[in-house]
């Protein structure tokens, strides 16, 4: 008993510096990737290549006065960040990150727990995120932040039923809700699910791309128009803890991308932990493209396109999948 | 103390107002557009301005009319030679003298050059607004070559005041022509590449068409100018119904829209921005030999190696400089097509030599004023889509 606590323990404890880890270098990639694109150089002078410079960013913001301006609803405006930051960062622990390994004589799922609920619980622990958002921008005291807040509950909102609905057909021919079994369903690439589930996997990265916020679906922090959206009055380690929940949730949708479409740890020569980074990394960089690429979508057209096309499109994918099924 | 001036009282007790701006990331410079919100709805835009007010106007009163040259270049700073070209020919006007044709081709040619510069900065910043940051960078570097030829020519980048009254500072340098040639080969593919990102692409469609509109009637009568005026389908251009500075002489289209929304304001720039390339390539091939000013003693300074050998041309050269030149008793008004619309001096003269009033006539101003016909009952991502592209430049609406 002992033994398996402390093995979980210790899953937990890389998860965790991994994901953290990820995050930091993540922010450094993004503005790498955006700065080449837009035929600049990025950062360049923490570090060789700006290397070090997510720990500058980190220990400049520790170090920032943590402002809390008059008028908020001080429990509230404490306890949004971290309400946005916990489920982003719990999501990780059902997602199978390699396969079984033999240590000392065990063997040892690369996955913090395989239980038989994976997928449902990872959209009730996701969905928990989006309290986070509106209690920061109802409590913020700020015209702006509130406007952000609104938009943003009722784009994830909105966005959470295509997106569970798009997964339905993979669960469907998976047989499972246990993202490892999930994965082992895929043993050979025409197994995958994005060849299997086209349309789902197309809508499950639009609605992946419109939970994490991220352009062109980045209305709640649109910068033109909200300023900062729900975080503008937020400082210091508040507002690190926003920004830390927003890349965890990058990761986490591209890591659920990889598991569910893209057949998990599984690829042939390379050990399995390196597949699943590389399948990660591919969607990252899919988010980060995207954002420098596309124009912002209007409040309006958002909700008309996700109730109005992904919704319908969704219920069809998953009654075609159902036809084909019986038959 | 309360400024009962700037109080707004909102229309309804449902309705929200919020203030954008002056420092705002979307309201370009210092504008502060109070706004009245039913939920994302505009009611009612209430533009302030007056954060960048600098005295233009009135500084302009107590310089010589050389003197205000350097001024006007800090009005429209993104589009400084349009300004120096329409203050310039107000003051020929008045003295009613004209610039010889080689003065006349470069004028043209960096006008137009200067009218690209000025369109880049506006769909960096408008597709900055609606989500492309990286349009914003590569307009900002094809600017680079435009603002590397400005230097060339006047050493200055952005406060060029290379014109002066009766032709120019100084003669072309060396290097110019294929300066320019480079730049007539390059951007006909970056405009390509600018179009590649946005005229098809769905989501600017979306934010673009049927957003921001006028129509005909509106537009003349709030006294509109410029792109905003031939989006809506008025083939209105000062260059082709007025011309002024030679324009005559070269073949160019006017491009116009028809619906007046932020698409066709979109296009017709774009376009604009082709058209002043085949302006410039006509004006580059036929710019003559002969002075790059005109010799009017009192008025244009003499030219320097005349300075240097004879007594008349140094009492001139010094006399000029000290002293300017009194301008005839009298007022008039010249107007151009700045890259914004129409950009108008009107000057009075006491007969001194300094101009007793110059009033400007900003197409941005004037074109501000039509923003909440063009946002209400629109939504506030619309408003800000809207302000992109009516492209005011705060340093000419306060002066």
């Amino acid at each position: 008993m002992l033994t398996v606590v402390i093995i979980a323990l210790i899953k937990v404890a890389v998860v965790l510096v991994v994901l953290l880890l990820m995050i930091a270098y993540l922010t450094w990639l993004e503005r790498k990737l955006l700065a080449h694109f837009q035929v600049r150089l990025g950062p360049m002078r923490v570090g060789p290549h700006g290397l070090l410079q997510p720990i500058a960013d980190g220990l400049k913001l520790l170090f920032k006065e943590d402002v809390t301006p008059s008028g908020v609803n001080k429990v509230i405006y404490t306890l949004a960040p971290i309400l946005s930051f916990v489920p982003a960062f719990m999501v990780f622990a059902v997602i199978p990150f390699g396969d079984k390994i033999f240590l000392f004589g065990r063997s040892i799922d690369l996955v913090i727990s395989d239980f038989n609920m994976g997928i449902l619980y990872i959209f009730a622990v996701a969905s928990l995120g989006v309290y986070g958002i509106v209690l920061a921008g109802w409590s913020s005291n700020n015209k702006y932040s509130l406007l952000g807040g609104l938009r943003s509950s009722a784009q994830m909102v909105s966005y959470e039923v295509s997106l569970g609905l798009s997964v339905i057909g993979v669960l469907m021919l998976s047989e499972s809700l246990s993202l490892v079994d999930i994965v082992r369903s895929q043993d050979t690439i025409f197994n995958w699910y994005i060849f299997r589930q086209p349309l789902g996997f197309i809508i499950f990265l639009i609605c992946a791309i419109a939970e994490t916020n991220r352009l062109p679906f980045d209305l709640p922090e649109a910068d033109n128009e909200l300023v900062a959206g729900y975080y503008t009055e937020y400082s210091s380690m508040k507002f690190a803890m926003f920004y830390l929940g927003e890349y965890a949730n990058m990761i986490n949708a591209s890591a659920i991308a990889t598991t569910l479409f893209l057949g998990g740890w599984q690829g042939p020569w390379l050990p399995p932990v390196v597949w699943f980074f590389l399948k990660l990394f591919t969607f990252l960089f899919l988010f980060i493209w995207l954002r420098a690429t596309l124009p912002r979508f209007r409040y309006d057209q958002l909700m008309r396109f996700g109730w109005g096309i992904l919704l319908p499109l969704a219920l069809l994918n998953i009654f075609i999948t159902g036809i084909v099924m019986v038959w | 103390m309360k400024t009962k001036q700037y109080e707004i009282e909102p229309i309804s007790e449902d309705t929200l107002i919020v203030n954008m701006g002056p420092q705002h990331p979307a309201t370009h410079g210092v504008l502060r557009v109070v706004v009245e919100l039913d939920g994302e709805t505009v009611v009612k835009a209430t533009p302030v301005i007056g954060y960048l007010h600098t005295g233009i106007e009135k500084t302009m009163e107590s310089k010589t009319y050389s003197q205000v040259i350097p001024l006007t270049d800090r009005m429209d700073y993104v589009a400084n030679l349009s300004n120096n070209l329409g203050y310039c020919l107000a003051v020929e006007k008045l003295l009613d003298i004209e610039s010889p044709p080689k003065a006349q081709f470069v004028r043209v040619l960096l006008t137009e050059l200067t009218r690209i510069a000025s369109h880049l900065v506006w769909v960096g910043s408008h597709a900055h607004d609606i989500g492309v940051a990286t349009m914003f960078l590569y307009a900002f570097r094809e600017r680079e070559l435009l603002l590397d030829l400005f230097e060339l020519v006047s050493g200055q980048r952005m406060m060029t005041s290379y014109f002066r009254i009766g032709g120019l500072a100084k003669d072309i340098p060396d290097g110019f022509d294929s300066k320019v040639k480079e730049i007539s080969r390059v951007f006909p593919e970056k405009i390509d590449d600018y179009e590649s990102l946005l005229t098809k692409n769905r989501i600017w469609l979306m934010r673009t068409k049927g957003v921001g509109v006028i129509s005909k009637e509106d537009a003349l009568d709030c006294g509109l100018s410029g792109p905003i005026l031939r989006g809506c389908g008025v083939r209105w251009d000062l260059r082709k119904s007025n011309p002024y500075s030679g324009y005559e002489r070269f073949e160019f289209d006017v491009p116009t829209g028809t619906s007046g929304d932020i698409f066709d304001r979109y296009l017709v720039r774009v376009n604009e921005m082709r058209q002043s390339l085949r302006i410039v390539k006509q004006a580059l091939e036929g710019i003559p030999e002969g002075d790059f000013i005109a010799r009017v003693p009192g008025v244009t300074l003499p030219p320097k190696e005349e300075v240097f050998e004879s007594m008349e041309a140094l009492i001139f050269h010094f006399k000029t400089i000290v002293d300017g030149f009194c301008a005839p008793r009298g007022e008039v008004y010249h107007s151009i097509e700045s890259p914004k619309g129409e950009l108008g001096f009107y000057i009075v003269s006491d007969g001194t030599p300094k101009p007793y009033r110059v009033k400007v006539r900003p197409p941005c101003f004037v074109n501000l004023s039509a923003l909440n016909k063009l946002v209400s009952g629109r939504l506030l991502a619309d408003m800000v889509a809207t302000i992109g592209s009516i492209d005011i430049v705060l340093g000419e609406i306060d002066r």
